[in-house]
């Protein structure tokens, strides 16, 4: 049986970019909010485009918190965060201010530390160098080239990082712990190679 | 290391993509979906969609067809006109795009840019700038489709909006649009010195010389166009491949193949 794919609709960003990327690799997927929704869910995604405050906001608001912690760190269902929906998962973000995050895994989101020439936000195409035996990034080529649009990225142990791009220093692209997935770049954004990290992610579910 | 940017920017008038000459001619060309299907495929980076009638008409973003062009669209999708409250970015976004371009509304109401990056995020507002020389030479930025002037000067503008908290330009010269002379790159080159967020150059590209300008003599982190890419085949491929022979970082797709042809001086392949 193909397992239903869930996206968490938190009134955060662009949603249907990531429902029509999972609909173009012929997958049915389920927009919700709905806390009995996700209680169902086999697969979650939590995509996300926005500030981290107002995002930990509405999760709190539509009740969410308690459920997606049950489902990914107790259920283990396969997870994956996209962009501020990695950046979620965090302990705490220093994105205006301090705000507590979902705390899955160990790490806080700060700021990318950049000579003044790098130009913030990173907005673009970057290439990223991929820890041995990721399997998210299987069956890749030589150009590994995603879509990255974000002024903040991920501090945390380098065991889980599995992949990082280069921009004025180190940046955190991506990283595994058990059954979470998560990038900071945009899969769904990221044409071909962007729908092979989504087809190995579902390969895993 | 990161690529600069090579953007189709597609102008819709109803719903049609049309070209545009200096913003007071528009002659059709056809669907944006098929535009949108066939760029996503030729190695764009990124692709804008600008409705020049929203604004003009008091029209709201037409939500139906941005929700159409965004299901094949797997590239960035920044979507602009007709924007002018927090619940149009919204709607906008949740239609399928990934950003929303202001300009109108920017200049009319500049805490909108504010409210709209603490809401959204600043990555996800760009500001779109329309200038050109005025009667007495100096740069002015214009809005509503270049129809109304604002004594505005293009380079503290674009300090403005940052300190306001747009995360992106995207930087128009109306003057050169649809001329095929090149960019701007005096009002490039300002803008691109005055800010620190990435500056995207649009208006006058007619060969792929141009592009290379606006990176290496503008120093725009993006180079936009639109009627070029409309009208010569295989335009955005044998752009890319320009950039990449004259040293800068492009993101080529393993797909298409980049060498092994050769192109005229007007970008055609001969």
């Amino acid at each position: 049986m193909t397992r239903s794919i869930t996206i968490v609709d938190y009134g955060m960003g662009n949603l249907s970019s990531v429902k029509n990327a999972f609909v173009h690799l012929g997958r049915s997927v389920t927009l919700t909010s709905s806390a009995e929704d996700i209680k169902r869910a086999d697969v979650i995604i939590l995509p996300g485009v926005g500030a981290f405050g107002e995002a930990m906001q509405n999760l709190q608001a539509l009740n969410l918190i308690d459920i997606l912690t049950e489902k990914v760190m107790h259920e283990k269902v396969p997870f994956l965060g996209i962009c501020l929906g990695m950046q979620l998962i965090a302990d705490s973000s220093e994105e205006n201010g301090f705000f507590h995050g979902l705390k899955w895994i160990e790490g806080n989101v700060r700021k990318i530390k950049a000579p003044q020439s790098f130009r913030l936000p990173h907005i673009g195409w970057n290439n990223v160098t991929v820890k041995e035996g990721s399997i998210l990034f299987n069956d890749l080529g030589e150009d590994k080239n995603f879509y990255f649009v974000h002024s903040f990225h991920m501090n945390c142990d380098k065991d889980i990082i599995e992949s990082t791009t280069e921009y004025g220093g180190e940046v955190t692209a991506s990283i595994r712990k058990d059954n979470i997935f998560a990038t900071q770049f945009h899969p769904e954004k990221s044409h071909v190679n962007g729908m092979k990290i989504l087809q190995n992610f579902l390969r895993l579910c | 290391m990161l690529k600069y940017r090579l953007i189709p920017c597609l102008i819709l008038k109803d719903d049609l993509i049309v070209q545009s000459i200096q913003f007071k001619r528009y002659l059709p060309i056809g669907k944006a979906e098929v535009a949108i299907e066939f760029f996503v495929n030729w190695d764009v980076d990124e692709i804008v969609l600008l409705d020049i009638n929203a604004s003009r008409k008091g029209r709201k973003p037409r939500l139906d067809l941005i929700a159409l062009y965004a299901e094949e669209c797997f590239v960035p999708f920044t979507v602009g006109g007709g924007i002018s409250t927090l619940s149009d970015i919204r709607n906008v976004i949740r239609a399928g795009a990934d950003k929303v371009s202001i300009n109108t509304e920017a200049v009319r109401s500049p805490h909108f840019i504010t409210e709209g990056a603490k809401t959204f995020g600043c990555q996800c507002i760009t500001v779109s700038i329309d200038a050109k020389k005025n009667s007495s030479g100096d740069y002015e930025v214009f809005v509503n489709s270049g129809k109304e002037s604002t004594g505005l000067h293009p380079a503290e503008w674009a300090q403005k909006v940052q300190s306001l908290g747009a995360g992106e330009i995207l930087l128009t010269s109306i003057d050169r649009d649809g001329t095929k002379q090149g960019y701007d790159l005096d009002l490039i080159h300002m803008v691109t010195d005055a800010v620190t967020i990435p500056v995207v150059a649009c208006g006058g590209v007619g060969t792929m010389d141009h592009f290379i300008q606006g990176i290496v003599d503008g120093g725009a982190q993006a180079v936009a166009a639109a009627n070029i890419f409309q009208y010569t085949e295989h335009s955005t491929i044998i752009a890319k491949s320009a950039l990449k022979k004259a040293g800068i970082p492009v993101r080529l797709s393993s797909q298409v193949k980049y060498e092994g042809f050769n192109i005229d001086e007007k970008g055609r392949l001969i």
